[in-house]
């Protein structure tokens, strides 16, 4: 997809460009970017050297993160400058911006990578920006601070969960109005489709669950809940979802409980739980599925695990209270 | 407790005469199930030591009103509709025609931050009208023990509960030598009984206890500068080798003045110092960043103790319109006191109803008053059921008898 860019935005990149030879930049690996929350910044972490090997000063309170679909612009929520800041991710510069609404937490774009939906979470509405133009196309109100983003494999539904009023909101794409609520579990957070589209997953933080819904009926099929020996039931509080490429296996994120479920999503059974760093929150799979990498907010590092061997391998330090996190494709 | 905006001062004294003023509805959507709640609400004021800790005239009233409008933008997916009918209540006020006229609007649900006697002559007054009172402010432990009654839910934490937590946490630091200065007004003695009990729970030794009587005019004028930095140290002077000083306070007389002019070089906790608190104004985990946000925004102001109590009362009504899909009071009230029950309050763990007193469970924050330094309970301190049931009363220790 095209991101516009201000001239300002235009001019900085002609400056940057021209001082390239002094910055090597790790374009050609693989690379992973995270979003830290404390720390206002974005670090540039080298996979095949397992490493981090740049930190991005961006704006306040980075939290959501995405590349576009070409992968040329790394997208983050800038939450507490009210905006979404785009970085170009040849030259690790900041190149412009977008009008997200206020406090924006998480967005998703479609596969054509137009519009970007945004969840503010302060103000309970989903914003629709069309990004060529970065105009704001429609403001949806949703329910009380809105979290998660998610964008049915068709394109035609978009989910978004909020965090107190405990729903998941069913938006058509092509009404951009609030179709259906699903009630959920205490403080949801993530929303994911299945890749074929036959079911939404849920996470619910403090329900300490996965509501699986039938995106068609708008209903709870099952809830997946989790029990790990010596933890307190508190202590597990489901976030991040990811699902492999097949389906047949989902990883969620337990936050305090500093571990990933391995669960098989066709039975919704819980497979294995694997030890990662504390409060882990969000994950990204390496492109070829190797891998998937887990955000661990206090211990400011991410986890890289061994998809096929089902091991955690590495911890790779990061920024302080690192949020969310996205790998390039190439 | 200093930080927590509300008088305790006014607790014997509530007189009954008068009326408030007028109700204010606001209109519900056509054809919504509309819930009405009411807030009776104390405008008695103290002193306070630091001017900081001055309670703003909406205290309570803000969290109440954030907390309906959360409900509200829930309630407009559900077809719920939510009015929040606020009753200041000044000395002199008939709470108990109050009530009746509440009652005659159809409010089946009451929040209050009165105290404790406030609370009892509402539950009483409303039981034959199917009334539940949600007690956000009084702290008593009596009102949970041989005063409990089948409707009062209580939101704010008992005096055990905040001994608890304190207690916990000195503990966990080995600070476990205690000097108690209490204050001489009835609640400093009921909340240096709890700090008794908590000792003797959690293996903390008080070394001394001492008074600080409190003969009026002592508070901070022009001149009370240089009597504070005399009279703290004479206070503390001489006494037995200890690790922390524990203070009860609750009317604010004097802890305030206690940290940096102790005797000897010590911390000071509980009334003063590192307090027991439902909520710090500098509280931003577990997606409490965003609360003090949108409180900030609409109301100009920190959001302090007993606006959360009061928040965290008007949101459980709301979370069991949602989860019970009723409008219905006694529905509601059933579902609040039911096993399926609980209620997220930016505190990293759902609040449940404890069902052998109607108390809230909850952690409690330990603040400085600018930052939280911890939250309790403590790691270490175990429980068979939910470790949240370490502070405050248990079930096999409770002298509540439910109807």
């Amino acid at each position: 997809m095209q991101v516009a860019m201000t001239d300002a935005a235009v001019r900085l990149i002609a400056t940057i460009a021209a001082a390239w030879a002094l910055a090597p930049l790790p374009a050609l690996a693989l690379t992973a970017y995270v979003s830290n929350e404390r720390d206002n910044s974005i670090s540039v972490v080298d996979l095949d050297a397992m490493k981090t090997v740049r930190t991005i000063a961006v704006g306040q309170r980075p939290r959501g993160i995405m590349l576009t679909a070409d992968g040329t612009s790394l997208l983050v929520c800038a939450s507490d400058d009210d905006t979404i800041q785009i970085i170009d991710t040849r030259t690790l510069q900041i190149v412009g911006d977008l009008p997200s609404g206020p406090d924006p937490e998480t967005f998703a774009l479609p596969a054509t990578g137009n519009p970007l939906f945004v969840s503010n979470e302060n103000d309970n509405r989903v914003t629709v920006i069309d990004v060529p133009t970065r105009k704001v196309l429609a403001e949806i109100p949703t329910g009380v601070e809105p979290e998660g983003m998610a964008i049915s494999p068709d394109g035609q539904t978009i989910v978004n969960t909020s965090e107190t009023t405990n729903m998941a909101h069913f938006i058509d794409y092509a009404t951009r109005k609030v179709v259906a609520n699903v009630l959920v579990d205490p403080r949801p957070r993530v929303a994911q489709f299945k890749h074929d589209g036959s079911e939404l997953w849920v996470s619910s933080e403090l329900g300490g669950t996965v509501s699986v819904i039938d995106p068609v009926k708008h209903a709870v099929k099952t809830r997946i809940s989790f029990d790990i020996r010596g933890l307190r039931a508190e202590a597990i509080q489901p976030v991040g979802i990811r699902f492999t490429k097949d389906d047949a296996t989902a990883f969620v994120a337990l936050g305090p409980a500093n571990r990933v479920a391995v669960i098989d999503a066709r039975t919704a059974k819980v497979a294995s739980y694997l030890l990662v760093g504390q409060r882990v929150w969000q994950m990204a799979f390496t492109p070829d599925e190797k891998y998937l990498l887990t955000t661990n907010g206090l211990s400011n590092d991410i986890s890289v695990i061994d998809v096929a061997a089902l091991k955690v391998i590495k911890s790779i330090q990061v920024g302080r209270m690192p949020w969310g996190i996205v790998v390039s494709p190439q | 407790m200093a930080r927590n905006g509300i008088s305790r001062r006014a607790a014997c004294s509530l007189l009954l005469a008068g009326a408030a003023g007028r109700f204010a509805v606001s209109p519900a959507r056509a054809d919504d199930a509309v819930i009405r709640i009411g807030y009776i609400r104390s405008m008695a004021r103290h002193p306070v030591i630091s001017l900081l800790d001055a309670p703003p005239p909406d205290a309570g009233l803000a969290g109440a009103t954030l907390a309906m409008d959360d409900n509200n933008t829930t309630g407009r997916l559900l077809g719920q509709s939510f009015d929040l009918i606020d009753v200041p209540v000044r000395k002199g006020t008939d709470i108990t025609a109050v009530l009746a006229r509440l009652a005659g609007e159809g409010v089946r649900l009451v929040l209050t931050d009165l105290p404790a006697d406030g609370v009892l002559a509402l539950a009483e007054a409303g039981r034959a009208q199917g009334m539940t009172i949600i007690n956000l402010a009084a702290p008593d432990d009596s009102l949970r023990a041989a005063d409990c009654r089948g409707n009062v839910i209580h939101v704010a934490p008992s005096r055990s509960m905040l001994a608890d937590a304190v207690a916990q946490y000195l503990v966990w630091k080995k600070w476990t030598r205690w000097l108690l200065v209490l204050g001489s007004h009835p609640e400093d003695k009921l909340l240096a009984e709890a700090y008794r009990r908590a000792a003797r729970r959690f293996g903390a030794r008080i070394v001394q206890e001492r008074v600080s009587e409190d003969t009026g005019g002592s508070r901070q004028t022009d001149t009370g500068l240089v009597q504070m930095q005399q009279q703290m140290p004479l206070l503390t002077q001489g006494a037995p080798d200890y690790d922390v000083l524990v203070a009860a306070d609750e009317n604010e007389v004097f802890a305030g003045y206690l940290p940096y002019r102790t005797w000897d070089a010590r911390p000071v906790a509980g009334s003063a110092g590192l307090e027991p608190v439902t909520w710090d104004a500098s509280s931003e985990s577990w997606g409490g960043a965003q609360l003090q946000s949108r409180f900030v925004r609409q109301f100009h102001r920190r959001m302090m103790p007993l606006d959360m109590q009061a928040w965290t009362g008007a949101r459980m009504i709301g979370e069991a319109a949602s989860r019970s899909n009723s409008a219905d009071g006694d529905k509601l009230v059933a579902f609040i006191k039911g096993t399926d029950f609980g209620v997220a309050a930016y505190k990293g763990q759902l609040l449940t109803l404890r069902d052998w007193d109607l108390q809230l469970r909850q952690p409690i924050l330990l603040a400085d008053g600018r930052t939280v330094v911890s939250i309790s309970p403590q790691p270490g301190f175990l429980h068979q059921v939910t470790e949240l049931d370490t502070l405050g009363v248990d079930r096999p220790e409770t002298k509540c008898r439910l109807p």
